[in-house]
């Protein structure tokens, strides 16, 4: 973490910062896990994970979190995960028709159940976290840019 | 390409192509995406007509589709019937066009990858929206169309295209939002989400005060998407300042898929059509008819003139839909066609000046009939079509119009009709004479004719709107007249879905 | 009852805020009100009487649960939501670089 004391915020916010931010990256990605068993899922989820990394924004200045995610890669990693998804739904068709829930079902109440709705929530929440923290570096380069009124 | 399975096949097409393009959009040469739009667009036309043929020779009037397997009403299904075939190769027909004309067209703007991923987009929820059969899946379908429409207006970011971009999102927003409510209370009432379901439902409950207001609702969310009178604002300012392709989009089928198509469907098969609604339909689109072909005349920027003459043909269209005749829903849809034709086509030839000459403004140009032959021939065809002079499409659309009024008996209307029309005409007489005829001024003695992309897609629409009206030999008759079948039988459309 | 009417009490407060501010920050807040307040509507159509959250769990015998369909249809909606706030924030921030100003009265390029 680059700890310059004039970017961010003050060192109280800092510290805290660094001892939480893997607890809501690791929540996020638990309520993504569980999306069929307990409400949340891949939007809720995906939120969750895209703020670990604004706050880690917010705490010790932008170049934190531009200098190791750029827009480039924010931007396929988004593709990839939309075209993730549409690839699933595809995968019906070799079943019977569009969108079909083709994998083995398994019992109630298990992790490993209910066909493709878990691999669903991973390929909405990929999409999900990258998509806004894409819209966040977008408006903070902007904010860079602009020339002094 | 028999069966049943190609519905699903119009939303997944342009959703694959558009974030395919944005993923490669960097590294690939601009030869492979520019193909990988044209045929996308070439493969969805293609499949809008193979629905047609699949539809003629099956024995039911509607082919529907169960995403999932699963059941409606339990499942959201998708539905081909008439209506929606004929928006499908209405909707497709502009794209491809389009898309073949921004192939040259968008070298001055910066980006294309991303300009073909937005438009994509755009053509993914046009489509969806059209073959959907769950009121929902239409609202989801309708927003991903205006929010992708309202990031184009602004594409080229210049101060005008900001302000207009942000006028046209926050009355868009709001607009959606009426229909939202609309739509909760409809659940609300009858606790499912099928259309066809929720027509059998509503049939067999009396009527309460709660379905006009619904109705009050709808016409307000799905009436300023469609650009009519009182809602009308944005349409004037949001055209100029989007590039040319955009407005020729966006006038051409975006207004009439997302506000009149989704007006027509939940009007008539679903709330059910009474008196009330059809004079509440006529009363508007006349007021529309009248008022925007006066302003447009006092005009001059040529795209504001379009997009003012554009309220008044929509005018026309929902004129000749709340008569409610057989003739007068027949004259209405064979409008629609005619004018995705030939307003795509004016505001095509109007992007063609613009890239030769860098000006919008009537009183800056003169004399470009010598320089740009091509667009001035084609500008002459559309304007002669949208005028109402045989034997172009537009004469017969707006002939059967003025028939149906008369023969139900409401005169004023059919000479509102009458009136609009001359109106029409002397305006585009405003625009052929101080665009094309007269003197060549200075300064444009060395522009060149347009390339050859966009001079392929003028003439392409140029040669439907000369060959529109063999639509109504009866050979060809049966493309309109399915689609006005699935309309007049109102809700009786539900038991031909659920089985 | 008087849940519905606070819900249209929310919407005036954001319909207010649309018509009648000169910000452009505050008209897109006065936006953001209306959508949750219709939002909070659809949700509260689905309420039943004595009955609980949707959630089924192991080992539990549920009697009446609240309609699970609106809850699914509002998260759709907020996602919207936060779609066009995303592109009215982006709009608003590229005025004020051309503008200089973010007072809707001296933005005015367009007339006629």
């Amino acid at each position: 973490m680059i700890d310059n004391p004039k970017a961010g915020m003050s060192l109280i916010v800092k510290t805290i910062t660094r001892l939480i931010m893997g607890l809501i990256l690791l929540f996020g990605i638990y309520i993504v896990l569980h999306g069929h068993l307990s409400p949340g899922g891949g939007f809720a989820g995906g939120m969750i994970i895209a703020l670990s990394f604004v706050h880690l924004m917010l705490a010790f200045g932008k170049e934190a979190v531009t200098s190791k995610i750029s827009k480039n890669l924010a931007s396929n990693l988004e593709s990839i995960g939309a075209l993730m998804f549409l690839s699933i739904a595809a995968i019906g068709f070799f079943g019977g028709s569009f969108f079909l829930n083709i994998l083995k079902k398994g019992e109630p109440f298990k992790l490993f159940s209910a066909g493709t709705i878990p691999l669903n929530n991973l390929a909405i929440s990929l999409k999900v976290s990258v998509g806004l923290l894409a819209i966040f570096l977008a408006l903070v380069i902007l904010e860079g840019t602009k020339k002094e009124i | 390409m028999n069966s049943v399975n190609i519905i699903p096949l119009f939303v997944i097409i342009p959703l694959f192509s558009a974030f395919f393009i944005s993923l490669i959009g960097r590294f690939a040469k601009r030869a492979y995406i520019n193909f990988l739009s044209v045929i996308t667009c070439l493969s969805l036309l293609f499949l809008s007509f193979s629905g047609l043929n699949l539809l003629r020779h099956s024995a039911v009037p509607a082919l529907v589709y169960k995403i999932g397997g699963w059941v409606p009403p339990f499942g959201i299904c998708m539905v081909l019937d008439g209506l929606a075939n004929f928006m499908l190769i209405t909707v497709n027909l502009v794209a491809f066009f389009v898309s073949v004309y921004s192939l040259s067209y968008m070298e001055k703007y910066t980006d294309r990858p991303k300009f073909l991923t937005l438009f994509f987009l755009m053509l993914t929820g046009m489509n969806g929206l059209i073959v959907t059969g769950d009121l929902f899946n239409l609202f989801v379908f309708l927003e991903i169309a205006s929010i992708s429409s309202y990031a184009l207006v602004a594409f080229g970011t210049e101060a005008e295209e900001l302000e207009a971009s942000f006028k046209y999102t926050i009355m868009g927003t709001l607009a959606s939002c009426f229909i939202f409510l609309g739509i909760a209370f409809l659940y609300g009432f009858t606790s499912t989400l099928n259309m066809a379901d929720m027509a059998n439902i509503l049939s067999a409950k009396q009527n309460i005060w709660l379905i006009n207001f619904v109705a009050v609702l709808f016409f307000m969310g799905f009436g300023l998407k469609a650009a009519l009178m009182p809602f009308h604002g944005w349409i004037a300012d949001a055209h100029p300042s989007a590039p040319a392709s955009i407005s020729a989009m966006l006038s051409g089928v975006l207004i009439k898929t997302l506000g009149i198509y989704a007006l027509m469907r939940v009007f008539f098969n679903v709330l059910g059509m009474t008196d009330a609604y059809c004079s509440v339909l006529m009363f508007l689109g006349s007021l529309s008819i009248i008022i925007a072909v006066i302003l447009a005349l006092s005009q001059f920027d040529l795209k504001r003139l379009l997009a003012y003459s554009s309220i008044s043909q929509i005018g026309y269209i929902v004129l000749g839909l709340g008569l409610g005749t057989p003739l007068g829903i027949l004259g209405g849809l064979f409008h629609l066609f005619n004018h995705s034709v030939f307003k795509s086509l004016l505001f095509l030839t109007s992007g063609s000046i613009d890239y030769s000459t860098g000006t919008r403004d009537l009183k800056e140009m003169s004399g470009l009939k010598e320089k740009l032959p091509v667009t001035a021939n084609t500008n002459l065809i559309a304007s002669m079509s949208i005028s109402g002079i045989p034997p172009f499409s537009g004469f017969f659309s707006k002939l059967i119009i003025i028939f149906a009024c008369i023969q139900k008996g409401c005169i004023g209307y059919a000479l509102i009709a009458v009136i609009g029309s001359i109106l029409t005409l002397t305006t585009f007489a405003k625009v052929q004479k101080f665009a094309f005829f007269g003197e060549l001024k200075e300064k444009y003695k060395a522009i060149k004719e347009v390339p050859p992309a966009m001079k392929f897609s003028m003439i392409g629409l140029a040669v439907i709107c000369i060959l529109g009206g063999f639509l109504l030999f009866p050979s060809l008759r049966f493309f309109l007249n399915d689609a006005a079948g699935v309309l007049l039988e109102g809700r009786d459309y539900a038991k031909i879905i659920l089985k | 009852m008087s849940l519905y009417l606070l819900c249209l009490a929310l919407f005036c407060v954001g319909l207010y805020g649309v018509l009648r501010k000169r910000n452009i920050v505050k008209i897109i807040i006065g936006l953001a009100i209306i959508e949750y307040s219709i939002n909070l509507f659809f949700v509260l159509l689905g309420y039943r009487f004595h009955g609980r959250a949707p959630i089924d769990a192991q080992d539990q015998n549920i009697l009446n649960m609240v309609d699970p369909l609106p809850q699914a249809l509002v998260l759709t909606s907020i996602v919207i939501g936060l779609a066009v706030m995303a592109v009215l924030i982006s709009i608003a921030l590229r005025l004020y670089e051309k503008y200089g100003t973010f007072d809707i009265t001296k933005i005015k390029q367009l007339k006629g």
